[in-house]
């Protein structure tokens, strides 16, 4: 047998930290960082006594996740409480909901190879999310920092209907992309707001029962999750090759040796005793309410790559690009508004602020810039007021230290060069400066005149209207 | 006759007249205090410096009670003051906030005599559970005072507070009060925020009165009712003046006397001086009938699986990281947890987490835990068609009188049988009182229970207020301070 003859079996749960301005169950904020423990009041540090409120928020944004995938709502839920001692749950326990979520049987579409796929949604419910212990700080133990305790949370649970690294990895795009267009998250990997619990198994192909799966929890970056499901997959067709069997345990995904290890204290089977809060009352959630959250969704990505096609003439290629991410997709809206070329700004956000984005490793959320600010920029290309390379330096400038594109060539003295005194000078000067290439251009090699308005630029340190320095070289090359 | 000796309202009335002045009670209930404390030991911590700084500063009466003092059970917060629950574990807790109760006691300005000893965490029938001191029984000093309780029930019949706050979860309230021979309400379950109550079990803890009598109970549950944002059980309920219902008139009333409350868990003289009063109602015509509670005997199956199985959850924030009691004696996480919590909490306490722990762990939930959850709807229901029948239903508060100190608290089983009559109140949420109605042959008191529907606190004191006026207990009996 070989690795051809396995198929892997891939279930994810999801944990999105919600964009509620306050925590789940009391009003502090949310906001990520902070000194250590100012988010914090005595119900979300759990003084005793204190008692927990639902945020309505969390649920109308949880059911507004459980819209946007297709799931149906309860009518009808609870909280649920989740026992465990760790110096990060100051409760002892978690507030969540085991029997009774919000929100199932939904699905995500993927697209694998050109075909579109289910992948089916179990799940979808809220809970609290826990402090964090900063172990570096304080040479001798940890310091628990509770800011981030009671920040609220949604779990979506998949189906394990994936089956390959690459499908998680379109899920996980799509999802977050999902998240990020109904505005209930930010999911900003590196800081924790979306984490995945992996469960991966492998089978013989046509086996119809599952392999025993092991989990690997909390991974919070996309590539380390497709490197730790190739690792595991493989590991696991290894093992049952050589007649081994696999452990139903948790791993712990090392990134830098690129293994995954058993966890320690394996021999504490965690009973949760799950149990109804008492503290918090019954969820009801009524037929209107769906509706007005249903009508309050957003236009979703779909809907927006046909109306890029249609509208704007883009390639599907662009379009699906620029929908990929709200945030590419509404910096596209906004700007094509100001400048009224949607051509011109689809390729800025397909090259350049890609490439910037990926050289910085910042994800589209974190594009400093206001959509106006990139319409503005491609209106003084259009208008002439400064070439295509010097706006390149305007949008590194943009990214830098971001300001109105104006001020910036103003602050710069980037301004382009159109007036025809001053073009025709420099042509004059670096025709003087080439008689070699006047000679080559004579004898019909047309690159000649791309060497010599180059040169131009280089004079004009890019500042010259190139559209006139060419114009003015032909001119002046045929006299 | 000393100030210490009159009610809130026969104070108010003084007042009133400019008879006295408010540092005149506040100093009388001091001296009291330091001339009955040793005897009693009601007190965690007494705040008799506090009080009367506070009551200094009082120079005109704003607010109705403004001035007047209080005892609070130690498991309310108190912000800026010790919250001990009666625990080691938190022995050294200074509570960082208001409880709710507290806010609107403090929106009167009311002056806090001090926190009130009780069983670890509510957790018992006798106060002998608590860390730190056993409190006694006024009327007899060998007895206990009852539990949770005990401390609030010993020092209002002690005159050492003129009234005070407690909490039932059991029985908590009215089973030391009957004891102590003095009022006890516990009002329907939402009706009175728990916010700033240390959890004992949340489905059933209530904050209510214990008072001299019934005027007291009524004007002390106005102060501390309503809904509250911080609390989401606390019900959004009409605002009503209980004192209004306080009426010597129970012609017609329907009083239902369920019969498995007078069988042989019930002591004789118990019995006879609770059917007395049934009599005594009859006789100032209210219509009495005897009826059945068909699920008394499960209450208390139903009752210690709940109430350990929230408290086991409850407790779990007690581990000895953030605040409270931690072990000195650890390498690890784990013995940090296991020796702060064995270290910090007693026997009784231990015994209710690991019964709780037990009957949620997976594999016994649906036999013990669920199942409980389903009798509990099924004594709910029961209470409901009775109270078709019936406006107020009467018991016995207590299966006996106050017993000698050390005689039960070897036998968790036994102590367990004191919230007999008690518990089933909790578990359908209604709203019970226990007031005094006679002494057994050693002179000590007997309470009985009125239990209301839901949210209709104004009835049982009504029939409570008639019974109390046509005995008038507190003229015929005062506690002896026996040894």
């Amino acid at each position: 047998m070989s690795r051809e003859d396995y198929e892997i079996v891939i279930g994810l749960e999801v944990h999105s930290e919600l964009s509620t301005k306050t925590k789940i169950f009391c009003s502090c904020p949310t906001e990520f960082g902070g000194e250590p423990n100012t988010h914090c009041c005595p119900v979300c540090m759990a003084m005793p006594g204190t008692l927990p409120v639902l945020n309505e928020k969390v649920v109308e944004y949880a059911i507004k996740a459980g819209l946007a995938t297709n799931c149906k709502i309860a009518d009808i839920s609870k909280n649920d409480r989740k026992n465990y001692f760790y110096p990060d749950l100051p409760k002892a326990y978690q507030i969540s909901q085991y029997d009774m979520p919000l929100c199932e049987h939904g699905y995500v579409e993927i697209e694998v190879n050109g075909e579109k796929k289910k992948i089916g949604l179990t799940r979808i419910h809220i809970e609290e999310d826990a402090g964090k212990l900063n172990h570096d700080d304080y040479g001798r133990g940890s310091l628990v920092d509770l800011n981030r305790a009671g920040v609220p949370l949604i779990e979506i649970v998949s189906e394990p209907d994936l089956r390959s690294s690459e499908e998680v990895d379109l899920y996980l795009k799509k999802l977050k992309s999902i998240l990020e267009y109904i505005e209930v998250s930010d999911c900003k990997m590196q800081e924790g707001s979306l984490r995945a619990d992996v469960n991966v198994s492998v089978r013989k192909k046509g086996q119809k029962e599952f392999g025993t799966r092991t989990e690997m929890k909390n991974m919070n970056s996309f590539r380390s999750i497709v490197r730790a499901i190739d690792y595991e997959a493989e590991r696991q067709i290894e093992v049952l090759e050589d007649g081994g069997k696999i452990d139903q345990e948790t791993l712990r995904w090392d990134d830098v040796s690129g293994k995954t290890f058993p966890m320690r204290d394996k021999e504490d089977a965690q009973d949760y005793r799950y149990f109804p809060d008492p503290d918090l009352v019954t969820i009801r959630i009524s037929e209107e309410m769906k509706e007005n959250i249903r009508k309050s969704l957003p236009e979703m990505p779909e809907s927006r790559k046909k109306r890029y096609i249609e509208e704007y003439n883009l390639p599907e290629y662009d379009s699906n690009i620029l929908i990929s991410s709200k945030y590419f997709s509404d910096l596209f809206e906004g700007a094509t508004k100001v400048c009224n070329n949607p051509k011109a700004v689809s390729n800025w956000i397909m090259t350049d602020i890609i490439k910037e984005l990926n050289e910085k490793e910042l994800e589209p959320s974190d594009i400093p810039f206001t959509a106006d600010e990139l319409g503005n920029l491609v209106v003084l290309i259009d208008k002439g007021t400064i070439s295509s390379s010097i706006a390149k330096k305007v949008l590194q400038e943009m990214f830098e230290n971001p300001r109105e594109p104006q001020k910036i060539i103003e602050e710069k003295g980037w301004v382009q060069i159109s007036d025809e005194g001053a073009i025709k000078e420099v042509v004059l000067k670096i025709l003087e400066a080439n008689p070699q290439s006047i000679a080559d251009f004579k004898a019909g090699k047309d690159k000649a005149l791309g060497f010599l308005v180059g040169q131009a630029m280089k004079e004009t340190k890019g500042k010259a209207n190139p559209q006139m320095l060419n114009k003015m070289f032909l001119e002046e090359l045929k006299k | 006759m000393e100030l210490y000796e009159l009610t809130v309202h026969e104070l108010l009335e003084k007042l009133d007249n400019n008879e006295i002045s408010l540092e005149d009670i506040t100093k009388s209930y001091i001296d009291r205090i330091n001339n009955k404390e040793k005897d009693v030991q009601a007190f965690v911590t007494i705040s008799d410096k506090e009080a009367l700084e506070k009551v200094k500063t009082i120079k005109e009466r704003n607010t109705k009670f403004a001035g007047i003092p209080i005892g609070i059970k130690d498991n309310m917060c108190i912000e800026g003051t010790k919250t001990t629950c009666s625990s080691k574990m938190l022995e050294n807790f200074v509570a960082p906030y208001n409880a709710t109760v507290i806010e609107k006691l403090n929106a009167e300005n009311m002056v806090y005599l001090g926190k009130l000893n009780m069983d670890e965490f509510a957790m018992g029938a006798s106060t002998e559970y608590s860390a730190f001191k056993k409190t006694r029984n006024p009327w007899n000093l060998n007895t206990v005072p009852g539990g949770s309780s005990g401390g609030s029930a010993a020092a209002v019949a002690a005159n050492m507070v003129p009234w005070a706050l407690g909490s039932d979860t059991g029985g908590s309230i009215r089973q030391p009060s009957s004891l102590c021979g003095v009022v006890g309400l516990k009002p329907t379950y939402g009706l009175v925020s728990r916010y700033g109550l240390v959890a004992f079990a949340s489905s059933l803890d209530q904050i209510g009165p214990i008072t001299k009598d019934v005027t007291d109970s009524a004007m002390l549950l106005n102060l501390i009712v309503g809904h509250d944002e911080k609390d989401s059980t606390s019900v959004d309920a009409e605002k009503k003046d209980y004192t209004k219902a306080l009426k010597e008139d129970v012609k017609g009333l329907k009083i239902g006397v369920p019969k498995e409350y007078f069988g042989d868990g019930i002591n004789e003289e118990v019995k006879t001086a609770v059917k007395e009063a049934v009599n005594k109602y009859k006789e100032m015509g209210a219509i009495v009938e005897e009826c059945s509670l068909d699920i008394a005997d499960e209450s208390l199956a139903v009752y210690y699986i709940i109430a350990c199985a929230e408290a086991s959850s409850n407790l779990g924030r007690f581990d000895g990281i953030r605040y409270g009691y931690r072990t000195k004696n650890f390498t690890s996480l784990k013995d940090i947890y296991r020796n702060s919590r064995s270290e910090g909490f007693g026997a009784e306490v231990k015994r209710r987490i690991i019964l709780g722990t037990y009957v949620l762990s997976s594999g016994y939930y649906d036999a013990y835990y669920k199942k409980a959850q389903k009798v509990r709807t099924i004594i709910r229901k029961e209470f409901e068609k009775l109270f078709e029948k019936y406006d107020v239903l009467l018991t016995p508060t207590s299966p006996t009188v106050a017993y000698e100190i050390g005689s039960k608290s070897n036998n968790p089983l036994e102590m367990y049988l004191a919230d007999l009559c008690t518990v089933t109140v909790n578990i359908a949420g209604l709203p019970g009182i226990s007031i005094p109605c006679g002494v057994n042959s050693q002179g000590m008191p007997i309470g009985m229970q009125l239990i209301g529907k839901h949210f209709d606190e104004e009835t049982i004191l009504k029939a409570a207020y008639t019974y109390e006026q046509k005995i008038k207990f507190r003229e015929n009996h005062k506690p002896m301070f026996k040894n």
